[in-house]
């Protein structure tokens, strides 16, 4: 078989991005709330967001956490639903429906048939306001979220590696705490903290209603106007800017942690597009990250894992979208035989290739190629797409940053990339943290009584 | 980001499919002349198409090589014909492509998501045909790959997750070739040689064991075009002999398995059903008010809900080409390990013995159906439900018959089915934390 026919046809992928075009209906209401509406006509379905400008990088020493059991507590009732209504309802009307808190965000989400679009808006605009804290709900709950955390984060090496990492990351910036909390903070947490939080945080002038789906824009403004309009706005307190200070000299950390294998975590202080007087370098960061990272052809796969064979895994991550600025990350576990210094070695060999040369045209047209490309791809999900909106507007950008994307990442040169790692992926603004990995030692014997002490993040 | 409910990947069960008269697209089957069967519906709005190629070729074919066919899947685009794994990936992300393979118990696949445009679509195509017909098993890309297989084996042991599903299923299928993980053990997959790759890709990617789904913006006689292209040229080959039947076990067990974590991890379950049992709606409509609907259902309601003993408790049947499991499960903190069990052990107990009522039963039917939208709103959803469709060789009216059949489930048909095929006192349990005594 020959494949001599094949050309590379990246050069053409903007003919494709034509079908790619949407448009965003924008409005907002006289009390605040702002409402984006998207139609796609390809299924007879909607999903509604409500994003609030709240999340963990909100949050102050003793209370961290507040953002996320608050987001739980909203599924518990308000005078006119009581706990347990919300899901009943949306469930009834074949809904799918759940929530997310993150650094800069809480959003809640219902999918629906188009015409079931009124019962989520009821709801969300109910609970906006009137949100009741009843304390034996939120007893049981706060034992759920204590759950939640040691699934997710105390008994996986690489989350509390990665907890640990934020922490010793920041040194005031409120990204070095975790979206969950820590776990006194967590238990300390009573329901007094939520009532103010939600008093803080909950009105339309701090939120952003997003729909995308099988409906006209217009009815769907005046709907949202009916059920969100009559709500109050409230007086937000001013935000504290809290913005990182300048760190001297890179930091390193090792977590000993009982696991099999060792991990590495490398992070540059880098600006996220909403912290930069000159947006370019956010969008040139972000190529960066593709050119190690993006995809199978990238230099971590083709170098890191097929050429050298030092990692078994490798990854470059960076945050375009966060409100303040972020970490350019490099992650990965090195293959037996080989060391996490030698694979710190290699990624920082990537870095300084970053920084001496220009990136290939083939690269560069490439990562190009993929964002073209994964913009139709995105399409395919109005979930996702609403996510996009929501999220760049509660982060302080607009929702034409989402746009913007496609063209932005095609300006991005070589010289830029240089540019960008040259000032920002320096060693004095680095962290690296190794995961040590320790033998599981046997687990301790504990009572299998109920009112047992097994749990040493309870009260 | 931290959602109010994890669900379990799985717990999404993709081959659950719903379906109603309404905008379900129609379905074009067809046999190209080597043997392979082909499914297509087209759909509108997007320049872009999902391809995917399934073969009976999943680890329960794995004989006592475990990891075979995980591994042979894996290799198939670290190089092909005259292109090695870079010229590959640096051909498909050129025309932004997506190209990924990947086994289960029951499959491997081989999925490609493309532009329509034709000159982009032409290349990702003929890499992917490349792909299927001429892998290249290079000595090289085996040994590097086997020893990452080998890592990834051993990060298994970190987490009492992982630990306790790889025991439920031991425990379940006991000699069953569904019992052992699909990325095989240290022991076996260290013994895996290239030839036997070689072997297992001969006797598997063949065109009478392959079923092509193609779901996007195309006409159909694009779609046969495609299909020719991609597996036109394949040997004929043959299905391989029919999995033996999975024998249930006729009594419970529990296995307890000390591991130092925060929390215990309890399954506990028994064989459930195959794919095509004529009782799946009364099964999946039970399922789904017993634990299988999240805040709505009942184990939910009694472990997270009432007592808050743990984030995510579930209960689910996994239908495979054999029988697959029904699966309850949960976490929580060591020492309310037994309480938390017991509570699920009398969830199911008072389910089978009064079965739901009216309120329930109907609450489940507006849900399943009135959802049944959001099942194939996407170009993505609609494939993977006919490439369920196809590998499971299900009625093409599947998807339009689902709704009438969801509604026709009666409370005495879940009592019945529940009480004839699961048993409480039979149920096979995982218990993984500390503090559990080996037994």
């Amino acid at each position: 078989m020959s494949l001599s026919r094949i050309a590379l046809w990246f050069a053409a992928i903007p003919i494709a991005v034509h079908g790619a075009e949407t448009k965003v209906h924008e409005f907002r209401l006289d009390n605040g709330l702002k409402v984006l509406i998207q139609e796609d006509h390809r299924a007879p379905v909607a999903v509604s967001q409500v994003w609030y400008k709240v999340g963990s990088s909100y949050e102050y020493g003793g209370i961290t956490g507040v953002s996320h059991m608050l987001e739980h507590m909203m599924f518990k009732g308000t005078k006119k639903h009581p706990a347990g209504e919300f899901s009943r309802i949306i469930a009834a009307n074949g809904g799918s429906e759940n929530a997310f808190t993150g650094q800069d965000y809480t959003a809640y989400f219902q999918t629906l048939e188009r015409s079931r679009l009124p019962v989520s808006f009821e709801l969300e605009a109910d609970r906006m306001r009137n949100l009741q804290l009843s304390p034996t709900e939120f007893s049981k709950e706060q034992q759920v979220v204590i759950e939640e955390r040691r699934m997710r984060t105390d008994d996986q090496p690489h989350a509390k590696m990665e907890e640990h990492f934020q922490a010793v990351a920041f040194t005031n910036s409120p990204y070095q705490n975790p979206v969950i909390g820590w776990p006194d903070d967590i238990a300390g947490l009573t329901v007094a903290d939520l009532n103010a939080w939600y008093g803080l945080w909950y009105a339309p002038n701090n939120a952003t209603l997003v729909v995308v789906g099988d409906v006209d824009p217009k009815a769907t403004f005046e709907l949202a106007k009916r059920h969100f309009g009559p709500l109050k706005t409230s007086q937000l307190p001013p935000l504290k800017a809290r913005a990182e200070v300048e760190q001297f000299g890179q930091r390193r950390m090792t977590a000993k942690i009982p696991a099999k294998l060792p991990y590495l975590v490398l992070g540059y202080k880098v600006p996220a597009l909403k912290t930069l007087a000159d947006p370019s370098e956010a969008y040139a960061l972000e190529v960066a990250a593709g050119i190690l990272d993006g995809g199978n052809s990238a230099r971590f796969s083709s170098r890191l894992i097929r050429g050298q064979q030092l990692a078994a895994s490798a990854s470059a991550g960076y945050d375009l979208y966060s409100r303040m600025s972020t970490l350019f990350t490099l992650e990965g576990t090195p293959v037996e035989g080989k060391s996490l210094a030698e694979l710190e070695a290699a990624f920082y060999r990537e870095v300084a290739q970053l920084r001496d040369e220009p990136v290939t045209a083939d690269e560069l047209a490439r990562v190009k190629a993929q964002v073209m490309a994964s913009k139709i791809y995105q399409r395919d999900s109005i979930f996702y797409q609403a996510m996009q909106l929501g999220l760049a507007e509660t982060v302080g950008l607009s929702w034409k940053v989402v746009d913007e994307y496609v063209d932005r990442i095609g300006q991005v040169t070589p010289e830029q990339i240089q540019q960008v790692a040259r000032k920002y992926l320096t060693e004095d603004h680095s962290t690296v943290a190794h995961l040590d990995p320790q033998p599981l030692p046997e687990g301790a014997q504990v009572s299998d009584e109920s009112t047992g002490n097994g749990g040493h993040h309870v009260r | 980001m931290y959602a109010k409910f994890f669900r379990l990947s799985l717990a999404l069960c993709w081959a659950l499919a719903c379906g109603a008269a309404q905008a379900v697209p129609e379905i074009k089957t067809w046999v190209t002349t080597n043997g392979a069967r082909v499914y297509f519906a087209q759909t509108e709005g997007l320049p872009l198409v999902d391809i995917r190629v399934l073969f009976d070729a999943g680890s329960a074919r794995d004989g006592d090589k475990f990891g075979l066919a995980t591994l042979t899947s894996t290799l198939l685009d670290s190089g092909a014909a005259d292109l090695d794994a870079d010229a590959i990936a640096q051909r498909l992300e050129g025309v932004g492509a997506v190209l990924s393979t990947g086994a289960s118990r029951d499959s491997a696949s081989v999925s490609l998501r493309s532009l329509t445009q034709p000159e982009l679509l032409r290349t990702a195509l003929a890499v992917t045909k490349a792909i299927l017909l001429q892998p290249r098993f290079a000595e090289q890309d085996f040994e590097r790959d086997k020893k990452r297989t080998l890592l990834a084996i051993q990060q298994r042991e970190e987490g009492p997750d992982d630990v306790g599903g790889i025991l439920f299923f031991e425990t379940l299928y006991g000699n069953h070739p569904y019992a052992h993980p699909k990325e095989g053990n240290a022991d076996t997959v260290a013994k895996l040689t290239r030839d036997d790759l070689v072997g297992f890709f001969k006797q598997h990617y063949v065109a009478r064991n392959a079923r092509v789904i193609i779901v996007g913006d195309l006409k159909w006689s694009q779609a046969e075009g495609i299909a020719d292209e991609l597996v036109g040229s394949m040997p004929e080959g043959n299905v391989p002999p029919t999995l033996a039947p999975v024998e249930p076990a006729p009594t419970g067990k529990t296995v307890r398995r000390n591991f130092a974590s925060e929390q215990t991890h309890v399954f506990a379950g028994q064989i459930g059903m195959r794919m095509g049992d004529p009782d799946f709606f009364p099964l999946y409509v039970g399922n789904h008010i017993l634990g299988g609907s999240g805040f709505a259902s009942r184990v939910v309601k009694e472990i997270r809900e009432k007592r808050g003993l743990s984030y995510s408790a579930y209960s689910y049947f996994f239908p495979f080409r054999q029988s697959g499991p029904f699966m309850m499960g949960l976490q929580t903190r060591n020492d309310q390990a037994a309480q938390a069990l017991e509570v699920l052990q009398q969830t199911l107990r008072d389910f089978i013995a009064k079965g739901p009522t009216d309120e329930e039963l109907t609450a489940s039917k507006k849900n399943i159906t009135g959802g049944y939208v959001l099942k194939l709103d996407s170009n993505s959803k609609l494939t993977e439900q006919i490439a369920s469709i196809a590998f499971y060789d299900l009625p093409l009216d599947w998807l339009n018959t689902y709704i009438p059949r969801v509604e026709a489930v009666t409370k005495a048909d879940i009592q019945r089915v529940f009480q004839a095929r699961i048993h409480p006192d039979a149920l096979q349990t995982i218990v993984v934390g500390a503090g559990q005594r080996e037994q």
